[in-house]
């Protein structure tokens, strides 16, 4: 077998120091990603280093502002009582996430980094420019019914796979992030990239950071929220398009407002035109329709995907609906 | 309350087993010195191997050895005519992607996988194509025929009818994927013994492959296979890849393992073939049928060719005076494929089923109105009575329980904010089969009966239906009934497929059971004691530890004078999501009529399971290919949805459960197919009265209800 050496460390400070050491080096977090990218030979660190013993499980309140530590696992955030009662958008979109046996194991910082699900990229027989820069993309010609509508570039086409980060980026979070020296603060909407000609990069944590922790501010939006993903089956299947819609009304004027989609772009996609249009607005059917219309200026299918096209702006109006009628 | 676990009668026999973790599958066997093998396979599709370099493989930690084309160990029927088409390591030629091309064998599993992606092969290719559409379209590309043209009265008689339609379906490929990976684990031992821990679906069949390739006795052979976790037709032949094992450990001399991984599941052990379909249908305008044309094509390999039963039904499930078919099959560049759950009628039920449906609509008429007025009462293509058919009652109690009294005819119709409700209903059917079996009966002074057999049990529970057979003739308790299969050397059965088992060894187990009753009621007149004596005492009286009967038993003449289908009907509600296209199946009611149920609750359990594979195969699951590389896409448990219990309702089954008076002494038809043929159809239907839209291609995906 190809061999890598386990290294298990109980404080992020010596991961960090274990990480550096080393540019083949990895964190294990809950496996659920990394191991079967191993098995299918996509990637083949030679050092593992466990960081599940780095107490960073906290869910806590601190200020207005909620902190959930990088290695909480998915369960342990969706099922605790402050995500449920503040970020019930968050709880949510975990829950239409993986499997129970999965989000077990699962971690925040996994879930971050986790990588896309396009086959080509898995089998390492095929062309991919995020696998392999240079080899080409597979999917733009070929197979592409789950692939990106926004942002696109010409050497990648995937999309970026988490639930739980579409209601991250909605909810303003922030990431904390260290490396030998220290801490830096970025927003969440900053940590993911678009793929444009560095198809290989995901996001933009560098080579001797790891995350820390999210930090989230509360808000008025545990009322009228809803995470309405699109999926071929009912479970256990990664989004067509997933939206993540939350609203603050007063007297069926929009105060507040949120929505972001997933599986439409390399990163979660925060709709702020929408998100504009309707601050200030009734929240009526017609204004959600214009809404779903705005977030899509931009959007270009590639054949397979070319439904995504209605797809999209209709799972926002729906997600709007459901997210307004929540009693 | 407390709540208790009540052991009942109608229980599987090995229920216990299997939920504790005690019962033994074939990959949990550990033998003293076993070897693990990995194979390696082609990353092209069509071409030649001109170089093969396994020497990096060969040095690789734990490596016993390398086995391809250019060393393998002699099977004799290889090198003779007739033998196996797809021979294994025989050949330097690349029929499709993903085929074998060597084993690796080592001291274990992770050691075997990483010296397989040593091996480097070089390849001259060639051009190649797998796409069935395509082949079909092209001129050039070759297109065999699969069945004999059938006719009866006027050929293509739709085009003139006074209501015609004409459509095309298509099915994409499907893969059976049972949850317990394939592979087997091969003992071959001096003087060319040979045990074999298999995964299939019948021992002898599998004792039988490997004896023929090998040339050995088939009584040298000692096939394995108590328990199978799921088979769906894809163990229903020895496949390559376990000829690859047993020839490695009659090389190193060493028992070997192989299991699979499940991407090779989509690639080394066959799938339901792509199908594309054009049904035309004619009618007039009081809705009689006055002409069925069903033409289908199936997709094949270039190496092997696999043929189905797709344009059975359209022959006699409706009255009509005219009908013909036509089935023809298309070669292209993939692996062969094999029977899958309701082979060939599934696929082509969902066609005419389809079809019917679409014509109902076309008549303004209610689709089981239509279907009831067309419902023959003798089979027209053979001209024989039905042996049982029991069809409108079915319609009946599938009506009322569904409430389909609520269904609209008028597509649409019922609107709750965003979802649409529709209704659908669709027929299923299969050959009703019995073959040959024999079964021992061994009648113990202790009291118990032991029956054997060399049949399988692939998870209907066939240890069950046998058991509960002796049990009625018998009256012994269940616990004192074993019955023991899954062993080649075992009186013979035939392999577990075409619905065929409980008709099949059931007789063998009834005539045994008969047979032991007359012999007990010769010794008890023997010795004097009443003819209704128990046999203990007898066997007690006669000082006999035990008796036993071997029996073989097969149908005579009924099945010439009648003709012989197990029958399904299906009805589901479904709910579409009319902005995001989502499709629940939120009801279900399915009934069978396939004579007496003998075993309630695994008969009960394969209509469940049946089911299940219709919601997949009309709602989620497709293997998809990249054409330019004749690759998978999908070859994996998150790409390739099966369904999920979050996609499943309450599944309400019943039985008709009266018993076919010519076929067994049971009266007991076979019900493994019929649960799923016809359900997609069903689903289809339901979603065109929901919707008005008609989805003719397979899985319906929330993007085609868009479309
Ligand atoms: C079959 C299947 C279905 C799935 N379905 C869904 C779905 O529907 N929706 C969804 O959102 N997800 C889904 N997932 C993905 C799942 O959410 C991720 O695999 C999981 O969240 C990854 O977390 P992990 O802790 O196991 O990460 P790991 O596999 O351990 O790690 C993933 C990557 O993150 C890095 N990493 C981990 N922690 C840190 C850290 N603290 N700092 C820096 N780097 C770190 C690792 O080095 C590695 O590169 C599915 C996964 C599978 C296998
Ligand atoms: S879309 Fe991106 S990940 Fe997929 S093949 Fe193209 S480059 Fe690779």
């Amino acid at each position: 077998m190809i061999n890598f050496q386990y290294l298990r460390t109980t404080t992020a400070k010596s991961a960090i120091a274990l990480l550096v050491k080393d540019k083949n080096a990895k964190f294990l977090a809950g496996g659920t990603n990394l191991i079967d990218l191993m098995k299918r030979g996509v990637t083949a660190p030679e050092k593992l280093i466990d960081i599940n013993h780095v107490p960073l499980k906290q869910i806590e309140q601190i200020g207005n502002k909620i902190h959930i530590g990088a290695l909480a696992s998915n369960s342990a955030v969706a099922d605790h009582p402050l995500i449920k009662e503040k970020l019930p958008l968050l709880s949510w979109a975990l829950q239409a996430g993986a499997s129970a046996q999965l989000r077990n194991v699962a971690t925040v910082g996994g879930n971050m980094m986790q990588r896309t699900r396009c086959g080509y990229f898995y089998d390492i027989e095929m062309p991919c420019n995020k696998r392999q820069p240079g080899t080409g993309c597979g999917a733009i010609e070929g197979f592409n019914r789950m692939h990106a509508i926004f942002g696109t570039s010409e050497q990648c086409i995937a999309v970026h796979p988490s639930d739980m980060c579409v209601a991250l980026v909605a909810l303003d979070a922030e990431v904390v992030l260290a490396n030998a020296k220290g801490e830096r603060k970025i927003s969440f909407k900053d940590f993911h990239r678009l793929a444009g000609d560095t198809p290989q990069l995901d996001n933009n944590l560098k080579v001797d950071e790891m995350i820390i922790r999210l930090e989230i501010p509360v808000n008025n939006l545990a009322k009228n929220y809803h995470y309405l993903k699109v999926r071929d089956r009912a479970s256990y299947a990664f989004a067509l398009v997933s939206v993540a819609a939350a609203l603050e009304i007063s007297n069926n004027k929009i105060i507040d407002v949120r929505l972001a989609m997933g599986g439409v772009a390399h990163k979660p996609w925060r709709l702020t035109a929408s998100e504009n249009f309707l601050k200030g607005k009734e929240a009526i059917l017609s204004n959600f329709e214009q809404a779903a219309q705005l977030a899509m200026q931009d959007a270009k299918g590639f054949g397979g995907n070319d439904f995504k096209l209605k797809l999209a702006p209709n799972t926002i109006i729906e997600a709007l609906n459901l997210a307004k009628s929540k009693a | 309350m407390e709540k208790r676990m009540l052991k009942d009668d109608n229980d599987r026999v090995d229920g216990i087993l299997k939920v504790t973790g005690q019962a033994k599958y074939f990959a949990e066997y550990e033998l003293p010195g076993l070897t693990y093998g990995v194979l390696v396979t082609s990353t092209i599709t069509k071409g030649r191997i001109t170089a093969l370099n396994t020497k990096d493989a060969e040095k690789a930690p734990g490596v016993i050895a390398v086995i391809s084309h250019l060393n393998k160990p002699s099977a004799t029927a290889y090198e003779q005519e007739g033998g196996p088409q797809m021979k294994i390591f025989y050949t330097d030629r690349i029929f499709y992607n993903g085929q074998p091309i060597a084993i690796v064998v080592a001291n274990t599993f992770e050691r075997a996988t990483y010296a397989a992606s040593l091996v480097k092969a070089t390849y001259a290719k060639e051009e190649f194509n797998t796409d069935f559409e395509k082949a079909l379209k092209d001129p050039k590309a070759k297109k065999l025929q699969g069945q004999a043209d059938y006719k009866r009265g006027e050929e293509n008689a739709y085009k003139n009818a006074e209501v015609k339609l004409e459509e095309r379906y298509f099915l994409p490929i499907e893969t059976h994927n049972p949850m317990e990976l394939h592979g087997i684990i091969a003992d071959w031992r001096p003087n060319n013994q040979l045990t074999v821990y298999a995964k299939t679906q019948g021992v002898k069949a599998t004792q039988g492959t490997i004896a023929n390739v090998f040339k050995i006795p088939m009584e040298n052979i000692q096939v394995n296979s108590e328990f199978v976790g799921g088979g769906f037709g894809m163990a229903l032949r020895t496949w390559p890849l376990e000829i690859a094992t047993v020839m490695a450990s009659k090389h190193i001399g060493k028992p070997v393992k192989v299991v699979i991984t499940r991407m090779k599941m989509f690639t080394m052990v066959g799938n339901r073939p792509a199908a594309i379909q054009t049904i035309g249908l004619g009618a007039n305008k009081d809705g009689k049928l006055t002409g069925i044309t069903h033409r289908a094509y199936g997709e094949t390999s270039t190496y092997e060719n696999f043929t189905e039963g797709v344009v059975n039904m359209a022959k006699f499930m409706y009255q009509c005076d005219n009908v013909n078919t036509s089935y023809a099959i298309v070669p292209v560049d993939l692996g062969v494929p094999i029977w899958m759950r309701g082979p060939g009628e599934a696929t082509g039920a969902f066609a005419l089923e389809s079809a019917i449906d679409e014509m109902a609509h076309a008549l303004g008429m209610d689709p089981l109105d239509f279907r009831i007025k067309n419902d023959p009462e003798t089979d027209q293509q053979k001209n024989k009575p039905f042996s049982s058919k029991n069809i409108k009652e079915a319609y009946k109690i599938g009506a009322e329980k569904i409430g389909w009294n609520n269904r609209k005819n008028e597509p649409g119709s019922l609107v709750e904010g965003p979802w649409q409700t529709g209704y659908g209903v669709s027929v299923g059917v299969f050959n009703a089969n019995r073959g040959k079996a024999s079964v021992k009966g061994t009648l113990k002074a202790d009291g118990s009966l032991l029956l054997q057999s060399a049949t399988s049990d692939i998870g209907p529970g066939t240890g069950t239906g046998m058991t509960l057979i002796a049990n009625r003739l018998m009256k012994i308790p269940v616990n004192k009934i074993t019955f023991e299969l899954g062993d080649s050397s075992l009186p013979p059965a035939p392999s577990q497929g075409g619905s065929a088992t409980l008709s099949t060894v059931g007789s063998a187990v009834n005539d045994v059971c008969v047979a032991l009753k007359s012999a007990i009621a010769e010794l008890a007149a023997n010795s004097n004691m009443d003819a209704t004596a128990n046999f203990v005492d007898v066997l007690k009286k006669n000082n006999l530890p035990q008796i036993e009967i071997t029996k073989e038993s097969q149908g005579g003449k009924e099945k010439d004078n009648y003709s012989m289908y197990s029958f399904s009907i299906h009805f589901v509600q479904v709910k579409v999501h009319s902005l995001t296209g989502v499709v629940k199946v939120s009801k279900i009611v399915s009934v069978g009529d396939s004579g007496t149920i003998v075993s309630p609750k695994t008969a009960r359990s394969q209509m469940l399971g049946g089911a299940v594979g219709g919601i997949g195969m009309a709602l989620t699951e497709e293997s998809i290919i990249d054409h330019r590389y004749g690759r998978y896409i999908n070859n994996n448990f998150a790409d390739y949805h099966v369904p999920v219990n979050a996609d499943v309702p309450e599944i309400d089954v019943n039985f008709i459960n009266k018993p076919d008076p010519y076929i067994n002494p049971m009266g007991a038809k076979g019900m493994g197919e019929i649960a799923l043929i016809g359900f997609s159809a069903a689903v289809a239907n339901a979603v065109f009265n929901a919707t008005g839209k008609r989805i003719r291609t397979l899985p319906i995906t929330p993007d085609k209800i868009l479309a």
